[in-house]
């Protein structure tokens, strides 16, 4: 049996290369050890078993394009839940890669490919780490300690756009993957996955995906299953919901009362009922210059009275919201919560 | 080999031994980040991280998640520096979560682009001879908080120093089981604060040059509700009178500028053998959630301030007008002209907190006894000033 282990440990040494330690697991030093993509590297191309997916509203980085995947363990499959997370199977490995087009008008055309986060579940707990692309795009690196790196790219309206991008370290990616700090996702709900994807083998609903290749138990039918608005999308949901649901992904992952911001008391989680802790009217507590010389989180009717709203508009580093991976405002996000706060009574 | 040749070479090895002997600051900056990034993720329970001389300036924060017996130790408050001078990511100078006995030590953080150390849900979290400054004159530019342990257990700050805090120089807030004591706070909005915290005790420190010297707040809205059973004692609390440079819509941007000590809503504070002096428009304030003049949601909340003793202090100030032109200072000068009292006590009380003679039921009065200089003015704000007046000797308790 100690013979079988040993073998076993050695085999896998030797299939994935060499190793890193991190504390508690080590993982493959290159993301090829990983073993998710097949042929070129750069082409992202799925390995077996590794399964695209997107969001209904994603969280905002910088303009940097993501392409995200998931693999559970052989035989294996997510639970279905109504609310949060979706309950991921131990061994499950989420896939995210950033990625810049050199023309964003051109979108998939010459990546730049700057990092791919995995977070994986071992055990109970999540555990968050990142490779780093080399300038010759044929492997990622592990890097625990961050990074940053120049990047150029242009823009929708034919501007080029640089942006010093930001690889965060492994303790800032607990910054935003928090949950009464326990390391989570924050993406892949039920109602964020609840829309269409443009799979190889047709456009599908992805829940409909999931349950027909046995990904998902316990889904009730389509109909049942909340659907996360599109921001961008006015036929997806009001004003209000898009709104909310841009807030939800890109601020509630701290601003929640499980989440490391809740020391502020402003909590943009979409079920949010208490319209003080969601904002309106709220003084802020430890906002420093970040106040931008408002008084309150939001003014209803005045969005360039709300620190809500400077604090999306400004790249101070001790004042910007959210505080990773926002080098560049948000000019389409930004637009959405003025015109929010600018129709709020 | 010539002299010449050879006091040449001495010189040469002279150098290279003086670069040898300090690599660390030779450390491209960036490789210095990593390097201390990466130790500080890697460490092991026990690990000390020793930070070596020199100034160093870094670009993100620092931080250090999830960890037991962890201790940060630089060469010195005055001999490691580092500097965020030129920090273009991360709220933070230093970020220290979710952990257990995690020690800072020996170190200065300087001009961090929001706050200088944040240390957020740590169980035992102390910080030695740090300190955390912004350098020039201060301005509203400056981080919020230098020392900013927030829902932390078990929090000791001693002999540190905090320099130009945009709001609080040293801050704790929604903690428990506190010990601020040994320290300097200078030229910061408020010098010391504690906030929704429980069980603090606050002495052997100086606060001076500060818009605020003092402040022990209770404010709504937060996760920790209530503070409370605070000890304020053998504290130099004097010459407060920094024009307030806080940024609007933050709490401190309210307190009036001469303010040596000021209690805001909280229930079971002590304040004695404080020397306050010099504070130009308040030396010690006591005020209820509703002077702020701000609306109050929360209705869990309590804005009142009750179970105060403060006793044995020496108070002085020059004569003079209140220096603040604030409508709490304006209404002092008003009628005190230039001999404003030490004390002042807003008079709204919490209506349950009486019995049906409007006294005190037990355990709640406000003593102010056996003060040297002790002068005390009741605003009857509740009333719109209308019976305010001196009330020196009206604050002595039965119970």
């Amino acid at each position: 049996m100690r013979l079988r282990n040993v073998i076993i440990a050695i085999v896998s040494l030797v299939l994935t290369g060499s190793f890193i330690n991190s504390p508690g697991k080590s993982y493959p030093e290159k993301l090829s050890g990983w073993k998710i993509f097949e042929g070129k590297m750069s082409s992202l191309k799925p390995a077996k078993g590794v399964v695209p997916y997107m969001l209904n509203t994603p969280l905002y980085t910088d303009y940097a394009e993501k392409l995200r995947f998931v693999k559970l363990p052989v035989g294996t499959k997510a639970k279905y839940t109504e609310q949060g997370i979706l309950d991921f199977p131990e061994g499950t490995v989420l896939i995210k890669n950033f990625y810049y087009s050199a023309d964003f008008r051109k979108p998939g055309i010459n990546k730049n490919i700057v990092e791919t986060r995995l977070l994986i579940k071992e055990t109970e707990n999540w555990k968050a780490i990142t490779y780093v692309w080399n300038d010759e795009q044929t492997d990622a690196e592990l890097e625990i300690a961050g990074d940053d790196k120049q990047v150029h790219f242009i823009d929708k309206e034919g501007i080029a756009q640089k942006v010093r991008y930001v690889i965060p370290n492994q303790n800032q990616c607990k910054g935003c993957h928090n949950n009464n700090d326990k390391i989570m996702p924050i993406g892949p709900s039920a109602a964020q996955l609840n829309g269409k994807y443009a799979y190889t083998t047709g456009s599908k609903n992805q829940i409909e995906y999931w349950k027909a290749h046995n990904m998902m138990q316990g889904a009730p039918a389509l109909s049942a299953i909340a659907r996360t608005a599109v921001w961008n999308d006015p036929t997806s949901g009001d004003l209000n919901t898009r709104a909310r649901a841009y807030l939800a992904i890109n601020c509630a992952h701290c601003h929640r009362r499980e989440g490391p911001a809740q020391t502020s008391g402003l909590f943009l989680t979409e079920n949010e009922k208490n319209i003080t802790s969601f904002g309106i009217n709220k003084p802020p507590v430890a906002a420093g210059k970040g106040s931008g010389g408002r008084m309150v989180d939001i003014k209803p009717g005045d969005a360039n009275a709300s620190i809500l709203w400077y604090r999306m508009q400004t790249t101070d580093p001790g004042e910007r919201m959210p505080e990773l991976g926002r080098n560049l405002v948000h000019k389409e996000g930004l637009a959405l919560i003025k015109e929010w706060i600018d129709q709020m009574k | 080999m010539d002299q010449k040749t050879s006091t040449h070479l001495k010189k040469i090895f002279l150098i290279s031994a003086w670069v040898c002997s300090s690599p660390a600051v030779l450390l491209a900056q960036k490789d210095f980040q990593k390097k201390y990034q990466s130790q500080m993720i890697l460490a092991e329970e026990g690990t000390v991280i020793e930070l070596p001389a020199g100034t160093f300036t870094l670009t993100n924060t620092l931080s250090l998640e999830g960890k037991k017996k962890v201790t940060i130790r630089g060469k010195g408050m005055d001999k490691t520096i580092l500097s965020f001078k030129g920090q273009t990511d991360g709220a933070e100078g230093i970020r220290v979560s979710d952990g257990t006995d995690i020690v800072l030590e020996g170190f200065t953080v300087q001009d961090a682009k929001g706050d200088a150390i944040k240390t957020m849900h740590i169980t035992g979290i102390t910080f030695r001879e740090v300190k955390t400054e912004w350098t020039g004159t201060p301005g509203p530019d400056n981080g919020g908080y230098g020392l900013y342990p927030v829902q932390c257990k078990g929090v000791m700050i001693d002999k540190c120093q905090a320099i130009g805090a945009s709001d609080a120089g040293i801050y704790v807030g929604q903690s428990q089981d506190i010990t601020v004591k040994n320290s300097r706070a200078f030229q910061n909005v408020a010098g010391i604060e504690i906030e929704n915290s429980l069980r603090a005790v606050v002495y052997d420190n100086e606060a001076t040059e500060n818009t605020g010297g003092i402040l022990v707040f209770d404010l709504p809205d937060l996760i920790q509700k209530k503070g409370g059973d605070v000890k304020v004692y053998n504290n130099y609390i004097h010459d407060n009178n920094y024009v307030n440079f806080a940024p609007k819509g933050n709490i401190v941007a309210t307190v009036p500028s001469g303010t040596g000590l000021l209690i805001l809503a909280t229930k079971g504070v002590e304040v004695y053998n404080n020397r306050i002096i010099n504070n130009q428009s308040v030396g010690t304030g006591i005020i209820s959630y509703y002077v702020t003049l701000k609306k109050i949601k929360d209705k869990e909340y309590d804005p009142y301030p009750s179970n105060l003793s403060i006793h044995d202090n020496i108070y002085e100030r020059k004569s003079g007008l209140p220096i603040s032109k604030d409508p709490l200072g304006t209404v002092i000068a008003n009628k005190y002209g230039a001999d404003a009292p030490h004390i002042i006590y807003d008079g709204i009380k919490n209506p349950k907190m009486l019995d049906e003679k409007g006294n005190w039921i037990a355990g709640q009065c406000i003593s102010i006894i056996n003060n040297k200089g002790q002068t005390i003015v009741n605003l009857d704000a509740e009333h719109s000033f209308k019976d305010m007046g001196r009330a020196d000797d009206q604050f002595k308790c039965n119970q």
